[in-house]
């Protein structure tokens, strides 16, 4: 047989990974070699999507898993709380995560069309880490909500 | 030869050491559980079930919406379109999802969708095999077995197939690979319970082809049977190879009566 | 890759000033450029990076995105009722094609 040739081999770090250092090694191993965003970083996302507004609390309400069985496929509800008026409404939502090797998300733009300002999506988060939401409204005020997400490393290769 | 069992015995004992109980509700989860049998639907995280139960938001259906495609799309030398002979889908291939794999008489032996949709495509249309996990393959798969969505799985294992079913069922007890465990090791005696960070399921069968989160995509029960092999360290068998056929009618039997779920969404 | 198809969910109609949901779903492999292939060299990035809808010609929503959107993007949101007309989606791809797809909305 040919099994000892397979590229999946038992390494001891193989056996290492199956015990019960399980959940960090494999966080920290996932994707070797590529940088995550570092908070810096993330927190200058953030304040230019603020446009330097100061960035207030409420208003934002986000559905997300506490805990997601996979990263790959994260569902996200962003809801601002707006009339949705031509004269007061909700411009862009811009989402973060601040774990991933890239901040940005997505941005989402509405308009007074809209009705309300509520979308949702999908998105991949690398580890369990924070999403921030930065909401603009049209009157120049800001708004910023935060969720911690547990991301499961997977017990089967995953 | 003694150092490759040492490993195998060491690294399986820690993965059995790595199982714990999770506490399972043992609440009814209507369709998706008949007795003790229980889809791996019932194993999902609630937002991957939410997935699921959204025919829009399942992006399984994109493939089964180009398998719908290319049942009238003729191809090949004899310039037919399955639906050419078989009409409407919905009509014509009601049941085959429950009953696949089938005894095919021409090979002597049993045959699921896939093998299945090649030997037509081959013999009455003359056209090119498609590849076993191509898109086209997974399309076509997914839209035959959505036709019988919430039918019972209901395989005949008597009359010829019977030896090919007695093998398939001994290929889910028999051990192999490097960590020296065989199906019933992870998803019959520890169905329930946490592999690492993973709840294992009784592994059932009834949902594919599925769209697994971990794939962002759409695969085949032999691509899950290749990993899980894989998983175990041993080498996998061939897309559509006896083997993973004969375990494909076992798997069918063993979970009997679930509904065909097909595409469904797993982790 | 065979082109991207999409897919969506709108009602055929609606009453005046009710707010409706629209869903949209694509087939796109959302390839993050941060992935190894077998050779081991890195997959170049190719994802969506925008997603339009208009109404009779004016944009209504609109969303960037970054590798960090799922494979097979799901995209809904909302929109009040006002008038029949005709809901124009668009999807950017880096490789610069664009996937589109409409839809008519009756306003009673």
């Amino acid at each position: 047989m040919t099994r000892m040739d397979s590229p999946s081999k038992v390494t001891r770090r193989h056996v290492l990974v199956l015990t019960g250092a399980a959940a960090a090694a494999a966080g920290a191993g996932l994707l070797p070699g590529i940088a995550l965003a570092d908070k810096a970083a993330v927190d200058a996302a953030i304040k230019k999507a603020a446009g330097g507004a100061t960035l207030q609390s409420g208003r934002i309400t986000l559905e997300l898993p506490q805990i997601a069985e996979n990263g790959n496929t994260v569902p996200i509800g962003i809801e601002v709380d707006s009339p949705m008026t031509a004269s007061d409404y909700v411009k862009s939502v811009h989402v973060f995560a601040d774990g991933n090797p890239n901040a940005e998300v997505a941005s989402v733009h509405f308009t007074p069309a809209n009705g309300v300002a509520k979308a949702s999506m999908r998105m991949r988060l690398m580890k369990t880490q924070n999403v921030v939401a930065v909401a603009q409204m049209s009157d120049g005020s800001v708004y910023r909500e935060t969720v911690e997400v547990k991301v499961t490393i997977g017990g089967c290769g995953g | 030869m003694h150092v490759k069992i040492l490993i195998g015995t060491a690294a399986a004992t820690a993965v059995l050491a790595g199982f714990s109980s999770a506490a399972l509700t043992g609440g009814e989860w209507g369709k998706y559980q008949v007795g003790d049998l229980r889809s791996g639907y019932t194993y999902a995280a609630p937002e991957t079930r939410a997935i699921q139960d959204d025919d829009f938001e399942n992006p399984a259906m994109l493939a089964l919406d180009y398998g719908a495609e290319l049942w009238s799309m003729k191809d090949g030398d004899a310039n037919k379109s399955c639906a050419d002979c078989h009409n409407d889908a919905e009509d014509s291939m009601k049941g085959v999802g429950a009953r696949y794999p089938a005894f095919y008489e021409p090979w002597d032996k049993p045959i699921n969708v896939e093998l299945r949709i090649n030997e037509c495509r081959e013999n009455n249309m003359k056209a090119k095999p498609w590849k076993y996990e191509s898109r086209e393959m997974l399309g076509m798969t997914s839209y035959v077995k959505y036709q019988s969505r919430d039918m019972p799985v209901n395989v005949d294992i008597g009359g010829p197939s019977t030896p090919f079913f007695q093998k398939g069922k001994a290929f889910y007890y028999e051990r192999r690979g490097q960590l020296d465990l065989a199906c019933k090791h992870c998803h019959e005696d520890n169905s329930g319970n946490m592999i690492r960070a993973n709840l294992l399921s009784q592994g059932q069968s009834n949902g594919f082809p599925t769209y697994r989160l971990k794939w962002q995509g759409v695969g085949s029960l032999h691509r899950r049977f290749r990993g899980c092999n894989s998983q175990v360290r041993s080498t996998p068998f061939g897309y559509g190879s006896d083997e993973y056929v004969n375990l494909e009618l076992y798997l069918a039997w063993r979970g009997r009566g679930l509904p065909v779920e097909s595409p469904s969404v797993r982790n | 890759m065979a082109s991207a198809t999409p897919r969506i969910k709108v009602p055929e109609s609606a009453t005046k000033g009710e707010i409706i949901e629209i869903k949209t779903l694509i087939s796109h492999k959302m390839e993050t450029g941060l992935r190894k292939g077998k050779d081991g060299k890195i997959i170049p990035r190719q994802i969506i990076n925008k997603f339009t809808c208009s109404f009779n010609d004016q944009v209504i929503f609109s969303s960037d995105w970054h590798p960090a959107v799922s494979a097979n993007p799901l995209m809904s949101f909302h929109m009040r009722a006002t008038e029949s007309g005709r809901l124009d989606f668009a999807w950017h791809d880096d490789n610069g094609e664009t996937y589109s797809k409409s839809a008519d909305l009756t306003v009673a």
